[in-house]
């Protein structure tokens, strides 16, 4: 029987693997270590500005980890979505730091880069096709926001990988990639159960989450002809039929059916049997495959600049409706603003008081009591930096004596910082949630080779 | 009358991508389950008016089999847009968890 077994080693390349779980993983004899490095959770930013999230000596603690257990039993490494965003940058700053560590090592062999980053002009023409279509919730967009987008990544499937590890790769650096391709890849390579290569691929794209036990960071996935096996790496660790079968939930939003580029996964019909403490087994999982080939558009665009000041309040006239402040000082700065001749269209504001209203959204239920503090934030967000630093300098000395009540006398609140007002620089916001039907899965993709001797 | 959190063992809510948030309601036993499911105040147009969201686009799922109640949401304005309050949408699930059953 055709079996792929893969060490999935954490849910996210650079926030730390469990050394001892990951060596415990290569004593089940992987036949490959998969891992995502990205996500656009933390929203828009690192697309836009194509930077990661996690420090350099982390990706290197992490990446080093994985290429020392891939030499020591001679199998590949593949790591999908470098970066966080999978720019081509984020994929060359990988392929960096794994020839220093191929360098200080002395290891030899070859390094694939896949970039999936793509070019607007290209993009704008396919939206001329008609070959470009929004996903439910995707915000509207014209042929200009292809331009507007500092940086847009299309997401890979499994037959970039596939195709650098045949043309003789061991490790494999992806751009931004579906999280289950990642791992997807070398099952269906080696011929095993396609739908279940995807699946277990999903249970398993966050690591350790879908067992009893997160400590391990990462987990242990056999995908056969029939089924996959998820095993937990650290020896005390469960992992149950709930534990794997609830991770479909997580960060979905249809637990029974899943797209990929090649095709559409759906797992209602799943079978999850518990096998041993540590292991479960999974049967039923389907793949159907797709006739056009697509991939998912990701795009971030620049669309001001902001600067925060953070003032801290536990004036009990402020506590006792903390809205009606933030909406009396609201109206009287922004009437000053307006009267030094700045336009509407080039800046907004926001207050956010936490300890009150600032994480939930809608009214605040009756009859809760008055917060004993709050911290105000102020968001000012503008066309330039300057003019964002100006307006929260009107905003400066209302934020320190701005009363409640204008018959008492005047109180001064709490700042934490001077200057009080943060420059925070440039801020983004994603554009795209649009699908590309493309010509295969090689269209839109580049592959670079490096041969280290 | 009792609230969702009173009837479930826990409820969570995440991002699904920048677009979208998904909330699960668990329970542990079947007869709670079956009050959240079967409410008509747990209903997806009352998900919508909680959210401030597309009644026509919300999703409801009854995970019989776990016990779980999902919905799923587009945001009313992407992840991480300039006044974001909760960029995971992690901490979105509490006022689902605090409506009556």
């Amino acid at each position: 029987m055709k079996t792929c077994r893969i060490l999935m080693p954490i849910g996210s390349l650079g926030a730390g693997i469990n050394p001892e779980a990951f060596e415990n993983g290569l004593t089940m004899k992987p036949d490959v270590i998969a891992v995502d490095a990205g996500s656009t959770d933390s929203g828009p930013a690192y697309l836009a500005t194509g930077t990661c999230k996690y420090s350099r000596a982390m990706l290197k603690h992490d990446l080093e980890i994985c290429i020392a257990g891939g030499k020591k039993l001679g199998i590949p490494v593949f790591v999908g979505s470098c970066g966080t965003c999978g720019t081509d940058n984020m994929v060359d700053l990988f392929a960096e730091i794994v020839e220093e560590i191929y360098r200080e090592r002395g290891f030899t062999g070859r390094i694939a880069r896949i970039y999936s980053q793509q070019d607007p002009n290209v993009l704008k023409k396919k939206f001329d096709e008609g070959k470009i279509y929004e996903l439910e919730g995707a915000p509207v967009i014209t042929k200009e926001t292809f331009d507007e987008c500092t940086n847009i990544v299309a997401l890979m499937g499994a037959e970039p990988y596939i195709k650098a590890y045949e043309e003789g790769a061991e490790v494999v650096l992806g751009g931004r990639t579906t999280d289950t391709a990642i791992i997807a890849a070398m099952p269906i390579k080696l011929g095993c159960h396609v739908g279940a290569a995807w699946h277990g691929a999903k249970v398993v794209e966050c690591g350790a989450q879908c067992t009893e036990d997160t400590e391990a960071k990462g987990v242990f996935l056999t995908v056969d002809e029939k089924g996959f096996l998820v095993t937990t790496l650290l020896p005390w660790a469960r992992c149950t039929p709930y534990s794997v079968s609830a991770h479909m939930l997580y960060e979905n939003v249809d637990p029974y059916r899943l797209t990929e580029p090649s095709g559409i996964v759906t797992t209602n019909e799943a079978v999850y049997t518990q096998v041993d403490e540590r292991s479960v087994y999974v049967t039923g999982s389907k793949f159907e495959q797709a006739k056009q080939y697509t991939m998912k558009l990701e795009g971030a665009c620049l669309v001001g600049y902001q600067t925060i000041s953070l003032v801290g309040i536990a004036d009990r006239a402020v506590m006792a409706e903390p809205e009606s402040w933030i909406k009396n000082i609201s109206e009287y700065v922004d009437t000053y603003i307006r009267k030094l001749g700045i336009s509407p269209e080039d800046y907004s504001f926001n207050f956010k008081a936490y300890g009150y209203n600032a994480v939930i959204d809608g009214p605040v239920p009756a009859g809760t009591p008055a917060p004993r503090e709050i911290g105000v934030l102020l968001t000012v967000t503008a066309k330039t930096q300057d003019l964002a630093n100006q307006i929260s300098k009107v905003f400066n000395p209302y934020l320190l004596h701005f009363p409640a009540d204008p018959n008492v006398q005047l109180p001064s609140f709490a700042f934490p910082f001077s200057p009080a007002h943060i420059p925070r620089g440039a801020t983004y916001e994603f554009k795209l949630y649009h699908i590309v039907k493309t010509e295969g899965p090689f269209e839109l993709v580049r592959f670079k080779y490096n041969d280290i001797k | 009358m009792a609230k969702v959190k009173e009837l479930s063992k826990y409820v969570r809510s995440k991002n699904a991508g920048p677009f979208w948030v998904t909330i699960e309601i668990f329970c542990d036993n079947k007869e709670n389950y079956e009050k959240i499911k079967e409410s008509p105040n747990i209903t997806k147009e009352k998900v919508a008016e909680l959210y401030n969201t597309n009644p026509a686009l919300i999703k409801k799922f009854n995970v019989d089999n776990l016990l779980v109640i999902k919905f799923s949401y587009p945001r009313p304005v992407p992840s991480g847009y300039r006044y974001e309050n909760d960029m995971h949408s992690g901490q979105q699930y509490i006022r689902l968890a605090e409506m009556e059953v």
